[in-house]
């Protein structure tokens, strides 16, 4: 079998989180009833003007400057040409030849501890469509505009991604990237942020690109990767079959998790773009530029480096604190208020804290133990009043709503026993009860001190001190 | 350059404009002479010259982002063909 090589470039859109519309002062609240925020300006009505959005131009150069791209000191807004009922004008104003956002890079992290520079061939501004509804009327289709003139970023990789993984990776940097700068919700659900993925296949050392395919409106993160897992099956399957790739958009139907072509018509990619006559060319000056640049927080590399230095954070446990904004925010709130090691602070985070938050399908920001309470917790680890392992069961139960640790620890008694002469007591007991172990013991099978230990945790609940237990039992035997 | 007549039908259909089939010809002959006209533009030498995306010379102004447009769907659905439950009714698209 040949060896095939998989090429991957994606298109992101991302919803802007302005206030108002691109092109009008309409609201951009996502849920209103239908057409209520759509004006005159939204339904393509004659005579109206499009006036852009300064925030709207604001985000997209914050988006270009933490991406280190070349923010275009004057760009053009273009009219894409197509019918469709959701597009009340016969035309999206989009940007063409000259976008405000010019080649720029990221860098994604492999998860083997190596990092690759994805290129960013541009980044444009345009206005978003409003939604069809299909299933409500048996011979119409029902028409939104709410949604229509929402300002979107168009995000163009270079197809440098080589698997479903690195493009994942590269789409949840982008994610981030999005929510760090606080230009959009991300809301994956709702569309504020998905993606169409290219995707063709070549023989592994052929530099010439194969045919690809486009899947559209991919948004969910595991929805591409099984979107291009797909494709890149497909596609080999077509190409050993000695068949050739048609060039085609593709939808994914997450149900049956295949990619279908799309029943459309042939000629929609012919959209005889030109300049919107009725805007006229974008001018970014430096000073502009230069406050904007004033505004740019502290990116997710930064902040992992800076975990390095200020928590003495390994690089990998600091990458994935950082993935998520209110995740660091959280560890650094947390580790600001405990006498706990850092690096314990940011296990619970990724281990303990992030499986409940997913287990319940809850975002941080909902969590039902907060940093403080955390906090609290690894404080009673620290001054020895708990066990880790109770302390797992005391995190249980606050997320259950059940109050905080101290007053877990007093109704449940799960205070961990230290007192020497008490650990003495049981440790004399277990050796008393089973002599057949000790005998083992002692003829060598060092195994069966993990049985004695246990037999001790286990009278006492996991409340004694195990190096306590261990060391008295060390004694005891010898 | 002479527009043909193929290219005549396809424009037509994807600004969705109904021309006859009689009166194409005509279409692609007068709008062949309207490019040859514009065509002698490409004997002057536009080396150094920025491309023109709008004949003001001016940049465009931006506005501040505050929400300044109330609910107006009653006043604009009453001119709309069909509507229902607030929606705007159009034939059945199929995707």
């Amino acid at each position: 079998m040949a060896q095939w090589e998989a090429v991957i470039g994606l298109e992101i859109h991302v919803q802007l989180a302005t206030q108002s519309k691109i092109f009008s002062a309409a609201s951009t609240a996502f849920g209103a009833e239908p057409n209520t925020q759509a004006c005159a300006v939204d339904l393509g009505l004659p005579g109206v003007l499009p006036v852009l959005n300064y925030e709207a131009v604001r985000m997209a150069v914050m988006f270009g400057l933490a991406v280190n791209a070349a923010v275009s000191q004057r760009c053009v807004f273009a009219r894409k040409n197509y019918f469709y009922p959701d597009l009340p004008k016969g035309y999206q104003i989009s940007q063409y030849e000259l976008p405000i956002v010019a080649r720029g890079q990221l860098e994604i992290a492999l998860g083997d501890g190596s990092y690759k520079v994805i290129g960013i061939t541009r980044a444009h501004l345009e206005e978003d469509a409003g939604k069809s509804l299909h299933e409500e009327f048996a011979d119409s289709t029902g028409i939104d505009l709410n949604r229509a003139g929402t300002p979107l970023i168009e995000i163009v990789s270079e197809p440098d991604m080589r698997s479903a993984k690195e493009a994942v990776s590269y789409m949840k940097k982008i994610h981030s990237f999005v929510r760090y700068l606080g230009i959009s919700d991300g809301n994956m659900q709702e569309g504020s942020f998905r993606c169409d993925a290219n995707v063709s296949i070549r023989p592994a050392g052929q530099k010439e690109l194969g045919t690809r395919t486009e899947t559209k409106n991919l948004n969910s993160f595991r929805f591409v990767e099984r979107a291009i897992d797909f494709e890149i099956a497909r596609q080999i399957d077509v190409l050993e079959d000695g068949n050739e790739v048609v060039q085609e958009t593709r939808l994914y139907d997450a149900v049956q998790d295949e990619t279908r072509p799309m029943r459309s018509k042939e000629e929609a990619d012919d959209y005889r773009y030109f300049p919107d006559p009725d805007l006229l060319p974008v001018v970014i000056r430096p000073e502009m530029l230069e406050e904007i640049k004033q505004q740019l927080p502290e990116l997710p590399g930064e902040k992992a480096l800076r975990f390095t230095q200020e928590y003495g954070l390994n690089a990998q446990d600091a990458e994935n604190l950082v993935l998520s904004k209110e995740a660091a925010e959280y560890f650094e709130q947390t580790a600001r208020n405990t006498n706990a090691e850092a690096k314990r602070v940011a296990n619970w985070v990724t281990g303990e804290l992030n499986a409940a938050l997913n287990q319940d399908d809850l975002e941080i920001a909902s969590s039902p133990v907060s940093s403080s309470m955390l906090a609290k917790l690894l404080n009673r680890i620290e001054d020895g009043t708990i066990s880790g392992k109770i302390a797992k069961d005391i995190f249980r139960s606050m997320w259950a709503g059940e109050g905080d640790v101290d007053s877990i620890i007093e109704s449940k008694g799960l205070r961990q026993i230290t007192d020497t002469l008490e650990i003495e007591t049981l440790v004399n007991q277990v050796v008393r009860e089973n002599p057949a172990q000790v005998e083992q013991f002692k003829s060598g099978k060092d195994k069966v001190f993990g049985f004695f230990v246990g037999q001790v945790m286990k009278i006492t609940g996991g409340k004694a001190n195990p190096q306590q237990v261990n060391r008295l039992l060390r004694e005891k035997l010898k | 350059m002479p527009v043909s007549l193929e290219e005549i039908l396809k424009i037509s259909h994807l600004a969705r404009l109904h021309v006859d089939p009689e009166e194409a010809g005509q279409y692609a002959a007068d709008l062949s002479s309207i490019l040859a006209w514009v065509q002698q533009m490409n004997k002057v030498d536009t080396r150094g010259v920025d491309p023109m995306a709008h004949p003001l010379d001016a940049c465009q102004r931006l506005r501040e982002d505050k929400v300044t447009e109330s609910d107006q769907r009653e006043k604009f659905q009453a001119i709309a063909p069909r509507t229902e439950n607030g929606l705007y009714l159009v034939p059945k698209v199929i995707e």
